[in-house]
C-alpha cells in the first residue's frame, strides 16, 4: 500500500474511461445503481451548501452542436454541484463555422486537459463517434432520433419516487415516437426497471417498424389512459417535421391531446410526465400541466440530481465501464446495430426531404 | 445484517472477502465500552444538553443509535430524545479518482449544527482519512461549537493528525490486518482475495 502510486492510479483511471451513451448499454443492476446514488444528490441538493467537492479540479465540457436550454443548465449545474470547473461551447460562436470539423474541435478542446464531454448532436451516433477519438468520458446529452440516456434516468427516477417498484407498472408513451429520442431511451429504461409500455401515437407518428421494441401500440388514446399508472406526453417536434406528418395541430389535439377531460379519466394516483419544453394546447392541455398529478417541474429539479449522479459515477467511481466503454472500443468501426437504424432511418428522411 | 450483504459490504472496498482470525470484544463488551464512553462524553460536556450524534455510514450508524440510548439511559431522558443523524463522506474522500467511491448510504442531518456539540461516531479509527472527509462534510452544515470523536476501536496507522476523544478500544494491528466491529463483537482478520 505504501508503493501505491496516485499519479499512476488516476492515469490508469483515465485510460479506461467509462461513458454513458445508451440505455441500451446499462443492466439493470447499473441502473438501480445510478438511481440510488441519484437519492444521495437530492439530499445534496436540499443542503444549506449544495455543493460538494467530489470532482474538484476536473473539467466537464458542455458541448452542444443542438440547441438546448435546460439539459445544458441542468448538467452545468450538476457539474458545478461537484465542483467541477465547466466550459461551454455551442455552435454559433465556435470554430465550427469556420469549417472546423467535429474532429478536431474534439482534439482542439481536449488538448486543453479536459475529463467529461457532454454532447448533444442532431445526427445519432456523434457521441459514440466521439467517445472512439477522446480519452474523455463523453456523456450523450440527445443524439438525433436515437438516445436522451439523462432524460431517462431522470423520468425513471421520477416516476419511482412516486409509484415506488417501477415493476409491472404500465406506463403509456403518447405523441411523436418517430422522431423521438426521449421515446427511444424512455422504452429502454421502463422496459429494463420491469414497466409494460404502450405506445400512443397515429401511425404517421410511429417508427417504420416497433416489431423490435418490446411494447404494445395503440390508437385510442382513451382506452389506454384508464389502466395506466404514467402517461408520458412527448412534445410535437414540429422543427423535425418536414413533412405533414398530422393533418393540422388542432386534429392532433383532438385525438391524442391531454385534454382536461381525457385527464379525469386518469386512475387515482397516475401521474402526468413531459420532458419540456411543453406545447401547451397541442400535446398537453395548460391547465392539466398545472395539476399536482403533472409532475413536469419536478422532473426538472430531478434532473440534476441524476446528472450529477452521472457525472460523479463516471469521474469519481469509475464505474459503468466494461458496458458502455467496451461498447466504444470493441465496435470500432461499425456503430451499434441500433444507432445504425435509427441513423438509415434519418437518412432516409433527409434524403425525402430534399 | 445476513451474513451475505456483510460480505458484499465488506468486500466491496476492498476486493476481497472478510475472514476472522481472532475475537477480541463480544457483544458484552461493546455495550460496556459504550456505557463508559458515554460517561466520558458527559462528563467531558456537562451533560447531554448540546449533543448531536453524527454516525458516519455504515460502520458507525448502529454504534451512534446505540450510544444515544445508553447516554438516554445514564441521563434518564426519554427514548430518542437526543438527536441522531447519519452521514455518508463519498463525496468528501481524497482518494477519489484513485480507487473506486460511490456513496453507499443515504446523509441525513436534518438539524441545525451551529453552536452544538457534535459527537462523530465510527467503528474503527485508521488512517484518520474518514474522520478529514467528515470534518469537510459537517462544516458544510453548519459552525457547530465543538466536534469531537468516538470510536470503538483505534486501531493505529495514523496518516493525518487526528486523534479520537473516546475510545471502546485500543488495538494495535498490522497494516493489512482488518477490524470488523458489529454489536456483536470485535473481530481482528484478513482480507481473503477472492
Amino acid at each position: 500500500m505504501n508503493s501505491f502510486n496516485a499519479q499512476e492510479a488516476r492515469d490508469a483511471d483515465r485510460s479506461q474511461r467509462a461513458h454513458l451513451l445508451s440505455i441500451a448499454d446499462l443492466d439493470r443492476e447499473q441502473i438501480e445503481e445510478l438511481l440510488r446514488v441519484t437519492d444521495t444528490f437530492v439530499e445534496v441538493g436540499r443542503r444549506p451548501i449544495p455543493k460538494v467537492p467530489a470532482l474538484r479540479g476536473r473539467t466537464v465540457v458542455m458541448l452542444f452542436f443542438e440547441d438546448s436550454t435546460r439539459t445544458r443548465l441542468s448538467f452545468e449545474t450538476a457539474a458545478k454541484r461537484l465542483s467541477a470547473d465547466t466550459m461551454s461551447f455551442s455552435v454559433s460562436s465556435s470554430s465550427l463555422n469556420k469549417g472546423e470539423s467535429v474532429r478536431d474541435t474534439i482534439e482542439t478542446i481536449e488538448a486543453m486537459g479536459i475529463d467529461a464531454v457532454v454532447v448533444r448532436h442532431k445526427s445519432s451516433g456523434v457521441p459514440a463517434q466521439i467517445a472512439r477519438w477522446t480519452s474523455a468520458s463523453v456523456i450523450n446529452a440527445g443524439d438525433g432520433w436515437h438516445q436522451h440516456p439523462t432524460q431517462a434516468l431522470l423520468d425513471a427516477y421520477t416516476a419511482r419516487s412516486h409509484l415506488g417498484s417501477l415493476e409491472g407498472r404500465r406506463i403509456a408513451l403518447v405523441g411523436d415516437i418517430k422522431h423521438s429520442r426521449v421515446a427511444r431511451s424512455n422504452i429502454e429504461i421502463f422496459t429494463a426497471l420491469g414497466a409494460q409500455v404502450t405506445l400512443v401515437a397515429p401511425r404517421t407518428l410511429l417508427p417504420a417498424s416497433t416489431s423490435a421494441w418490446p411494447v404494445q401500440v395503440s390508437q385510442d388514446l382513451d382506452a389506454v389512459l384508464p389502466t395506466v399508472d404514467v402517461c408520458y406526453l412527448l412534445r410535437m417536434q414540429q422543427e423535425r417535421m418536414t413533412e405533414a406528418l398530422v393533418p393540422t395541430l388542432r386534429e392532433y389535439t383532438a385525438t391524442y391531446g391531454l385534454t382536461s377531460a381525457r385527464a379525469d379519466q386518469m386512475a387515482e394516483g397516475a401521474i402526468i410526465m413531459h420532458p419540456g419544453p411543453m406545447n401547451r394546447g397541442v400535446e398537453i392541455a395548460s391547465e392539466v400541466a398545472d395539476r399536482p398529478s403533472a409532475v413536469i417541474t419536478e422532473q426538472v429539479a430531478n434532473g440534476v440530481a441524476v446528472r450529477s449522479a452521472v457525472l460523479f459515477t463516471l469521474l469519481g467511481a469509475g464505474r459503468l465501464q466494461g458496458s458502455s466503454a467496451a461498447a466504444a472500443t470493441n465496435s470500432s468501426n461499425e456503430l451499434s446495430i441500433q444507432t445504425d437504424s435509427v441513423l438509415a432511418e434519418e437518412l432516409a428522411h433527409a434524403e425525402e426531404a430534399s | 445484517m445476513p451474513v451475505a450483504e456483510r460480505e458484499r459490504r465488506m468486500s466491496r472496498p476492498y476486493g476481497g472477502v472478510f475472514v476472522a482470525r481472532s475475537r477480541i470484544m463480544d457483544g458484552e463488551d461493546i455495550t460496556r465500552a459504550l456505557r463508559r464512553m458515554a460517561h466520558e462524553i458527559l462528563e467531558r460536556n456537562h451533560g447531554s444538553q448540546e449533543l448531536i450524534l453524527i454516525g458516519l455510514q455504515t460502520g458507525g450508524v448502529q454504534l451512534a443509535h446505540a450510544l444515544a440510548a445508553t447516554l438516554e439511559d445514564i441521563e434518564e431522558l426519554e427514548q430518542h430524545s437526543l438527536p441522531v443523524c447519519t452521514l455518508d463522506v463519498a463525496l468528501y474522500r481524497d482518494d477519489i479518482g484513485i480507487r473506486p467511491v460511490i456513496p453507499e448510504e443515504v446523509t441525513d442531518i436534518p438539524f441545525d449544527l451551529d453552536s452544538k456539540v457534535v459527537v462523530l461516531v465510527d467503528d474503527v479509527l485508521f488512517t484518520g482519512r474518514t474522520i478529514r472527509a467528515a470534518l469537510d462534510a459537517v462544516i458544510d452544515f453548519g459552525r457547530p461549537r465543538m466536534v469531537q470523536l468516538a470510536v470503538m476501536v483505534d486501531r493505529g496507522h495514523r496518516e493525518l493528525p487526528i486523534r479520537p476523544d473516546f475510545v471502546g478500544k485500543n488495538l494495535p494491528t498490522r497494516r493489512h490486518e482488518l477490524v470488523n466491529v458489529t454489536m456483536d463483537g470485535v473481530e481482528l482478520g484478513e482480507l481473503q482475495k477472492s
